[in-house]
């Protein structure tokens, strides 16, 4: 046990038992942050903050909500919506962050893959990132089915659904999933469960690990440039700040994210107040009713592309089902991001995507491909949308067949060079 | 400036993906539709200078049977209930008659209620709409009963006015406001339970339902709700109703939203004033 | 240099302030979230007409999920200026109907005219006043408001404030 002496303050008090001043040392004022960056590198504070919202007001939607069929969409609607003193910012708060969230999460990703943050020792930084995603996705599955609307019905029996076309056991697997022949109450409960408590739970958890991740490899810069951080971290503490390539996360990194975290919740509170319905979708205004599904159905927008991905194929090729191709498709689509780090074959040299001529053509055309995606996963798949559509999917999945080809070249002719 | 340049392309992206899952595939998915034709036109009436003593009389011998009048005490012969399970809905008071209904609509009506109500697909030799065609009034008659209930018309607050126009088929849960009709009988006729009401201003945008309530068929073809006939400012009324129960934090929503943006920007100001400092530091 | 670190300081010092200040708004929203519901606290108001009742009647209901006792007094009752609710020329005993020792419902029993506690064998007269047992105090008298010969239960009416400044 350390020697434990009279304490001159609050402060030194702490420091005795619990090491405090080393603890902010370690994670904030000497947590070192290259000074080369800019305002992309603020979306994981931005993605925080979020997080912070969504579980602050998670807590009060919570107080008043009931996971019954019978009494959910009432419970949301009148007793959270009309009657409870804020009541309605809380769910709005909670229905624009999650669909914020995941612009920001796609941005922060994009700018992973731009500057090669996901490689060269970056690996678990992208495969808990992209795990995290995964989760939030779930999350944000489960929480949109709590209200028993319209969509939350139709969304949840067609996802649901999706896992039937799984071969030999399909049909049992939904059966299992939602605890009923069909979407019920057994459904609801369950996926109340994983909403706010399996689910949350795993999300803390891969924050805590994706931070960690960050510790060893640190903080990419937007030049991919690599220096030795103790050397700079000298730097800086011997006063020479301005030479160092590095800054403390606090106070200078965090100083920068408070105020790009400003404009984002700026933008998020009108959002909140005056332009919501991209977030909580009108249809799930309207009760559920397992005897009409709506006209249109569509998943939040955050899941269009993959969706996409899946109706993509119409029709049959060679005998297999265009559901089973799709579905197909869908597996691959959720799991070949997770894989970036392995199909980059230029493993030993980060590089931002503009000093990589073919990577560069490579992010874009993933980038316009994705929004194209997108933006038909929510068109009626009908007529020339379909063949848009399946065209999109096709490049898609060629883009990640030709990725390990163009990064052996890449590899190859960088190898030449020197 | 390089930041301002990815700031540039990260907005010019996600602007695109906005416009291209919000107005752009909703217009593709709710084609437009012609706006509220609150002149009828279609039925293609028009409405004549009436007698309205000659009016009430007409009233009197004609539809007292089953509705009631009741501003100026006119009672029905018919019990609510017993006229809810005779006819699936219970017949309307006709005391704001003259308030709600257009005229040109109400006298087309008249002459053949299926009709001027787009509801014809419900109906044939087998099944026959409740209330009889007056097509054997003259043009004279009709606008004798017209100028009756235009003479008693008086100014009716919001909620009233939709309990007449919409309140006999729909419920309003969060208002307390339930219909009359019989809920079994008011199914078979309708072949459907017709929706509650109480937060359809949240399910369905202004557009959509000033064009819906003037007529259902042009969103919604095919459908047993009729057209109600309202005029302008009757259906003004109901949708102000309708949005006072279904999204009555508007008023506190707005205004603290303008509060909450302040306060915002005041904290970007703030923090940027101090990061510049930081940075000035280091830079 | 001193100037400088000063007016860093300020503006770290204002930021923070503001935050913070935002902050505790924020637990003030908070706050009022967890307040009873309208509809709670509309249903914490509960009006009796005492009229119907015949002396000597007592009737029970409740309000806020407790038990309220109504007595209204016979003229053989002796009255008890401290406790007795006047209304409409009539005095009632009005009283919560928890007994005062721990808790429990204590019964009417008209023969002797007292509330008898089951429990432990306290007693109450027709006042409400503890006679024998262990309860250390009267039966309690909840909040009212006298509007003629209505009673409003919830609401702290002069007759209430009157009654509480007496036994102070």
């Amino acid at each position: 046990m350390a020697e434990i002496k009279k304490a001159t303050g609050l402060m030194d008090w702490l420091d005795q038992r619990l090491a405090v001043n080393g603890f902010i040392k370690v994670m904030m004022s000497e947590y070192w942050i290259p000074k080369n960056i800019n305002f992309l590198w603020a979306m994981g504070v931005v993605l925080m903050s979020l997080f912070m919202i969504l579980i602050v007001s998670g807590i009060f939607l919570l107080m008043y909500y009931k996971p019954d069929i019978k009494l959910a969409f009432d419970s949301v609607n009148y007793t959270i919506m009309q009657e409870v003193e804020y009541g309605w910012l809380w769910r709005h708060m909670h229905g624009v962050a999650a669909s914020v969230i995941f612009l920001v999460i796609y941005i922060h990703m994009f700018t992973g893959i731009y500057y090669g943050s996901y490689k060269k020792g970056r690996e678990m930084i992208w495969l808990t990132g992209m795990a995290l995603f995964g989760i939030f996705s779930a999350e944000a599955f489960s929480g949109y089915m709590l209200p028993w609307g319209q969509m939350s019905y139709w969304a949840a029996q067609v996802i649901t659904n999706l896992f039937g076309g799984i071969p030999f056991i399909g049909e049992a697997l939904v059966i299992w999933i939602r605890g009923d022949f069909l979407v019920a109450d057994a459904t609801l409960t369950r996926f109340f469960m994983l909403h706010v408590l399996l689910l949350p739970l795993v999300i803390l958890l891969l924050i805590a690990v994706h931070f960690y991740a960050l510790r060893f490899p640190h903080v990419n810069n937007q030049d991919s440039e690599e220096f030795d951080f103790d050397k700079e971290a000298k730097k800086y503490l011997e006063g020479r700040k301005k030479e160092s390539k590095v800054v403390p996360f606090w106070p200078v990194f965090l100083s920068k994210d408070f105020f790009v975290v400003g404009i984002a919740l700026t933008v998020f509170f009108y959002l909140v107040c005056f332009h919501y319905d991209f977030a909580m979708d009108p249809i799930n205004f309207e009760p559920a009713n397992n005897m009409k599904t709506p006209a249109h159905i569509y998943p939040e927008w955050y899941f269009l592309w993959s969706y996409e991905v899946l109706r993509g194929f119409f029709f049959d090729i060679g005998g297999i089902a265009a559901m089973d191709i799709g579905l197909a498709a869908f597996g691959f689509a959720n799991v070949i991001f997770m894989l970036l780090p392995f199909l980059d074959r230029n493993t030993m040299h980060t590089a931002p995507a503009h000093k990589r001529p073919m990577f560069f053509v490579w992010f874009w055309l993933l980038l316009i491909d994705m929004i194209v995606l997108t933006v038909y996963g929510k068109l009626p798949p009908t007529g020339a949308n379909a063949w848009v559509g399946f065209g999109a999917t096709i490049v898609f999945l060629v883009l990640f067949v030709l990725l390990p080809i163009i990064t052996k070249i890449e590899a190859k002719n960088e190898g030449a060079e020197s | 400036m390089r930041e301002l340049k990815i700031l540039v392309v990260v907005l010019f992206f996600t602007a695109v993906v906005y416009w291209g899952v919000e107005p752009f595939a909703h217009s593709q998915m709710h084609p437009h539709v012609a706006p509220a034709d609150f002149s009828f036109k279609d039925l293609g009436h028009t409405v004549g200078k009436g007698d309205f003593i000659k009016g009430e009389e007409l009233v009197q011998a004609n539809c007292v049977a089953c509705h009631s009048v009741k501003s100026v005490g006119i009672q029905s012969a018919m019990s609510e209930s017993d006229a809810s399970l005779a006819y699936g809905v219970v017949p309307p008071d006709l005391s704001n008659a003259g308030l709600l209904y257009d005229p040109a609509f109400l006298s087309a009506f008249l002459k053949n209620p299926a009709k001027a109500m787009l509801v014809e697909h419900k109906f044939d030799q087998t099944r026959t709409f409740p209330m009889p065609s007056y097509d054997w009034m003259s043009e004279d008659e009709i606008s004798s009963i017209l100028a009756f209930f235009h003479s008693i018309v008086k100014p009716v607050s919001d909620k009233a006015l939709y309990e007449e126009a919409c309140g006999r088929c729909h419920d309003m849960k969060y208002d307390k406001t339930m219909s009359h009709s019989d809920k079994a009988a008011l199914t078979a006729y309708m072949g459907t339970l017709p929706p509650d009401l109480s937060i359809m201003i949240r399910a369905k945008s202004d557009e959509y339902l000033s064009t819906f309530i003037n007529n259902p068929q042009k969103q919604l073809a095919g459908t047993s709700m009729p057209r109600v006939g309202l005029t302008e400012k009757a259906q003004n009324q109901v949708i102000s109703y309708m949005e006072k129960v279904g999204d009555r934090k508007k008023a506190e929503r707005e205004d603290l939203g303008y509060k909450l943006i302040a306060y915002m920007v005041l904290f970007t100001l703030l923090a940027f004033a101090w990061k510049v400092k930081i940075w000035r530091e280091v830079h | 240099m001193a100037v400088e670190e000063s007016r860093r300081d300020f503006i770290g010092m204002a930021f923070g302030g503001f935050a913070a200040a935002g902050g505790i708004v924020a637990l003030g929203a908070m706050k009022k979230t967890w307040d009873p519901l309208p509809s709670v606290q509309s249903a914490g108001f509960i009006t009796v007409d005492l009229s119907p009742m015949k002396e000597g009647e007592v009737q029970t209901i409740q309000w806020r999920g407790k038990p309220i006792f109504i007595l209204k007094k016979s003229a053989d009752m002796a009255k008890n200026e401290k406790r007795d609710v006047i209304a409409g020329g009539s005095s009632y005993s009005v009283m919560i109907g928890l007994c005062t020792h721990l808790g429990c419902i204590p019964t009417w029993t008209p023969s002797t005219k007292q509330f008898k506690c089951a429990c432990h064998g306290g007693e109450f007269d027709a006042s409400g006043v503890n006679t024998f047992g262990p309860p250390p105090r009267p039966m309690d008298i909840p909040p009212f408001k006298i509007d003629g010969t209505k009673l409003v239960l919830g609401e702290e009416g002069p007759e209430y404030k009157k009654m509480v400044a007496k036994k102070a």
